[in-house]
């Protein structure tokens, strides 16, 4: 297969047979084809290394590439070693990071030994020589594809593929359609509900106290300090079924602002208390918590992807790429002084989709 | 060489006998040495840059061996459980089985948590490499004919590649990775028509629900692990058809192979190789904590750190994302329509699917139908290479906006201004990308041809008889000439009518391509400059 050019007489030829093997001229496009090519100059002359010339030099490689593969069996049996010295002991979270230290260290020896000591060795002790192959146009032979055409042919020819068009069309047609079931079996993946129906509500409900989160302890409204923000749930939802799946949609932050620092639109006025006002926590954008509240500004942040909204203005969006305000809670306080939700939201909460205005 | 005979010679040693049985045995059952008289001495070139397909392959070993390990302890299930594993903070806390196995992975298990960074760091660099070998690919054009197809390949394997580390990093029901599957729910809703639905089948209900994580890790075990290994094999197939391409020296043409054949130096560079790209994983598992679960606790739809962060091959992703300008979403006809979700989607497509198509499109502006072997010094093709600075260019800034936030933390600048400037970056980036490569790769080739032509400077200053001082230049060898001057040269296209005396709009549209890439080009030297250069020597 590959012939070595260490000699320079091969070497030479070599570089030089450049035209012979093109057996099927292809078309260069709008590739320069040079008539007046720089010639291949052919091979080098090869470089002997150190190894090639002092024995002594080799010998001395031979005990290092042996020295590193003895390296790696001592890795190997520190690891094995460390594995029993170093056992984790529970609750103790430096016994776990030396395990997971000096296990790994020795395994990391037995690999590197190994694999330093073998590229060692093939680089200053195999034969160093280059060797040549030819190559050949990746198209089959002639004849190869004369032959190939034939099979197909006479497989067509014998089973009438082409001919029985009939046949054909309706094989084409069924093998088309078989994969359906296939892809309708896959409608019970979710449940049998409307998933959009599912979006526009939430958990909350007309009187349901206002929760901290995650503890669930309800909150009144002289808890709030001017500036302060609760995270908030609905109360009884870690006791719900689907607990993630609600808290995914009904989580809260609940603000306390000046009543005077409040733009508050029309229809809105009796969804605050005192200044305090409840937004869904769940960004419009994609549905991140948006959980970063800044006390000075009353502006809120998603850390996902910075989306910012400003609480005195109904949380319009003022920054990044959410479009609509973050919905709003519509709350009032009950005869113990704790703060309910008037109603769920009047509009989907998180991010958009399709079905959202229907 | 000589073939092992069949019968053995009384001179063997105990040794060499029973090697030759076990080999008679093995080849009388599968004719094994036909493999290895075809593939034995196989050639392979060398170049360090042809290692980077290499890391990928062998961490993709890594991971394999890595994951079985885990999959033994993981229990990839949402059921809540109570944790009572030996990691005090989270004591008690409700958490899925998945997350709570992770802990126990982590904390209960010897070798445990070294096995799951090990995984992970593995993951990384498979992404990592991956993205490194494809780009060595694409800058020495070693995509053109015969190797489209692997290039095809070579794209679906990355792409499976990002999935596979996406799925992966979603199975532990962490907080961070929770929030990366809402991410993913919340792009997947903004889809018209299909999205609200698609995201629902996905989650089995609402999300997150209680399905995703036993349906990703059938995924992310089977399923996509599957399909990469029949990908790998048949790259690695198409690898040993076409032959590896070799960069120009002299000596090598577009017709032969020139290297180490595979037994034994290719084979104890690359099995050695394999363990040190093994024993470097190991070596910064043991030393380097990635992805703490325990950190970030388990996954609460509520709560959310700053700062947070994907993986870094998501990285692109989440920073197209980022930069979507405000107000990017509107109504028509009743339906929502997210542009600040479907723009991201639709420029990401767009820009996976021109790395997908480029030698295709590259090979119908040239119209060449040869065979190339020999790879591409970057600066020889000058619009080539400046078209992958522009590509890089556009992701890197996509990347760097997944880090705005803390770009603008540790910098101390303002959000909006990294956003900002991050915009501005994304479209006017690429294009000055472009100019400035391909004036630097057009420089370079004017100083390879300044060079062939004059030889290089020897800081050998002469003082002539007449006062003038002059540099003497030295000439190259004839070995380190023909490696500035051996490579293809394209020309522009003329517009030609074809047979029926039309100009096609087909033909125009590749005329101005063809334009646009090959209209600055310096021919390469040919023979006759270089006797003229010597005749005329000054």
């Amino acid at each position: 297969m590959a012939d070595d050019h260490g000699d320079t007489a091969g070497s030479m030829a070599a570089g030089k047979d450049v035209a012979q093997h093109s057996a099927t001229a292809h078309d260069a496009g709008t590739a320069v084809v040079a008539t007046d090519e720089v010639p291949n100059p052919g091979f080098p002359p090869y470089r002997p290394r150190v190894t090639d010339l002092d024995p002594k030099v080799d010998q001395q490689q031979e005990r290092r590439v042996s020295a590193l593969f003895f390296v790696s069996i001592i890795g190997s049996v520190l690891a094995v070693a460390a594995y029993i010295a170093f056992p984790i002991e529970p609750g103790n979270m430096e016994s776990v990071r030396n395990n997971t230290l000096y296990l790994g260290l020795g395994i990391t020896l037995g690999l590197l030994g190994i694999g330093i000591g073998a590229v060692h060795w093939s680089k200053s002790l195999m034969e160093g020589h280059d060797l040549v192959e030819q190559r050949h146009g990746t198209r089959g032979s002639e004849e190869t594809r004369a032959k190939a055409i034939e099979i197909f042919t006479l497989g067509d020819k014998e089973s009438g593929f082409g001919r029985r068009t009939l046949l054909r069309n309706t094989l084409i047609g069924a093998l088309v359609v078989s994969p359906l079931p296939a892809i309708v079996l896959f409608r019970d993946l979710a449940p049998a509900e409307d998933p959009v129906k599912l979006l526009k509500h939430t958990f909350w409900e007309p009187g349901m106290r206002l929760t901290r989160d995650p503890s669930g302890t309800p909150i009144k409204a002289s808890d709030l300090t001017l500036g302060s923000a609760f995270q908030v749930i609905p109360e009884g939802i870690n006791d719900s079924e689907h607990r993630i799946e609600e808290k995914a949609k009904a989580a809260v932050l609940l603000v306390r602002l000046k009543p005077e620092d409040l733009e508050i639109s029309e229809g809105r006025e009796n969804w605050s208390y005192d200044g305090i006002v409840a937004y869904s926590k769940i960004c419009t954008h994609v549905g991140c918590p948006v959980a970063l509240y800044e006390q000075q500004t009353h502006h809120l942040l998603c850390p996902c992807h910075q989306s910012q909204f400003d609480i005195k203005r109904e949380a319009a969006v003022i920054f990044g790429p959410a479009k609509r305000p973050l919905p709003q809670l519509p709350i009032a306080v009950d005869s113990e002084g704790y703060l309910i939700a008037q109603s769920d939201f009047t509009e989907p909460i998180g991010p958009s989709f399709w079905e959202r205005k229907l | 060489m000589t073939t092992t005979p069949t019968q053995d010679a009384p001179s063997k040693t105990r040794g060499q006998r029973f090697t030759s049985a076990a080999a008679n045995y093995i080849d009388e059952r599968t004719s094994i040495s036909g493999a290895v008289k075809e593939l034995g001495r196989k050639i392979f070139p060398d170049h360090w840059s042809f290692m980077l397909g290499e890391v990928a392959l062998y961490s993709f070993v890594v991971i394999l061996l890595s994951g079985t390990f885990l999959t033994f302890f993981f229990q990839a299930s949402m059921v809540e459980v109570h944790y009572e594993g030996s990691y005090a903070p989270l004591k008690g806390i409700e958490m899925s089985a998945a997350m709570a196995s992770t802990l126990d992975i982590s904390f209960d298990i010897r070798g445990g948590l070294l096995m799951r960074q090990v995984h992970h760091w593995a993951a990384l660099l498979f992404v990592a490499s991956i993205g490194l070998h494809m780009l060595r690919v694409y800058f020495t054009g070693a995509y053109r004919k015969p190797r489209e197809i692997n290039w095809l390949i070579g794209f679906v394997l990355f792409i499976l590649a990002m999935a596979e580390g996406f799925t992966g990093y979603s199975l532990p029901d962490d907080l961070l990775s929770g929030n990366g599957l809402r991410i993913i729910d919340g792009m997947v809703k903004g889809i018209p028509v299909i999205g609200t639905w698609i995201s629902y089948l996905l989650f089995g209900g609402e999300f997150p629900g209680v399905d995703i994580v036993s349906r990703l890790y059938i995924l992310h075990i089977m399923l996509l692990p599957a399909i990469i290994i029949a990908a790998i094999g048949v790259h690695m197939l198409l690898l040993i058809i076409n032959k590896h391409t070799q960069f120009a020296a002299p000596g090598r043409t577009n017709n032969n192979v020139v290297g180490s054949p595979i037994m034994p130096v290719f084979a104890a560079k690359a099995g050695g190789f394999f363990f040190i790209v093994f024993g470097v994983i190991t070596l910064i598992a043991s030393t380097f904590s990635i992805n703490p679960v325990w950190v970030y606790g388990p996954y609460d739809p509520s709560p959310v750190s700053a700062g947070t962060q994907p993986d870094w091959y998501i990285g692109f992703a989440d920073g197209a994302l980022r930069l979507v300008p405000p107000g990017w979403e509107t109504e028509w006809f009743g339906f929502t329509w997210s542009f600040n979700i479907i723009a991201p989607l639709v420029i990401l497509g767009l820009f996976i699917a021109i790395v997908a198509f480029y030698p295709f499109i590259e090979a119908w502006v040239t119209g060449d139908k040869r065979e190339h072997h020999i790879a591409d010094r970057p600066r020889n093709a000058p619009t080539r290479t400046a078209i992958g600075a522009a590509g890089v260019t556009f992701y890197a800034v996509l990347w760097a906006a997944a880090s705005s936030d803390l770009i603008a933390t540790h910098f101390k600048l303002s959000i909006e201004g990294v956003i900002h400037s991050c915009q501005a970056l994304l479209i006017f980036g690429p294009i000055i990308a472009f100019f400035l490569t391909k004036r630097v790769c057009i420089g370079l080739q004017k100083k390879d041809r300044e060079i062939a032509l004059h030889g290089y400077e020897s800081g050998r200053i002469v003082r002539l008889p007449h006062g003038e001082y002059i540099e003497v230049h030295e000439q190259l060898d004839e070995y380190e000439r023909w490696k500035l001057v051996n490579f293809t040269d394209y020309k522009p296209l003329m517009i030609r009518p074809n047979a029926e005396g039309k100009i096609t709009t087909g033909q125009r549209v590749r005329a101005s391509a063809s334009r646009w890439f090959f209209e600055d080009r310096i021919a390469p030297v040919s023979q006759k400059e270089i006797e003229q250069s010597k005749d005329g020597h000054h």
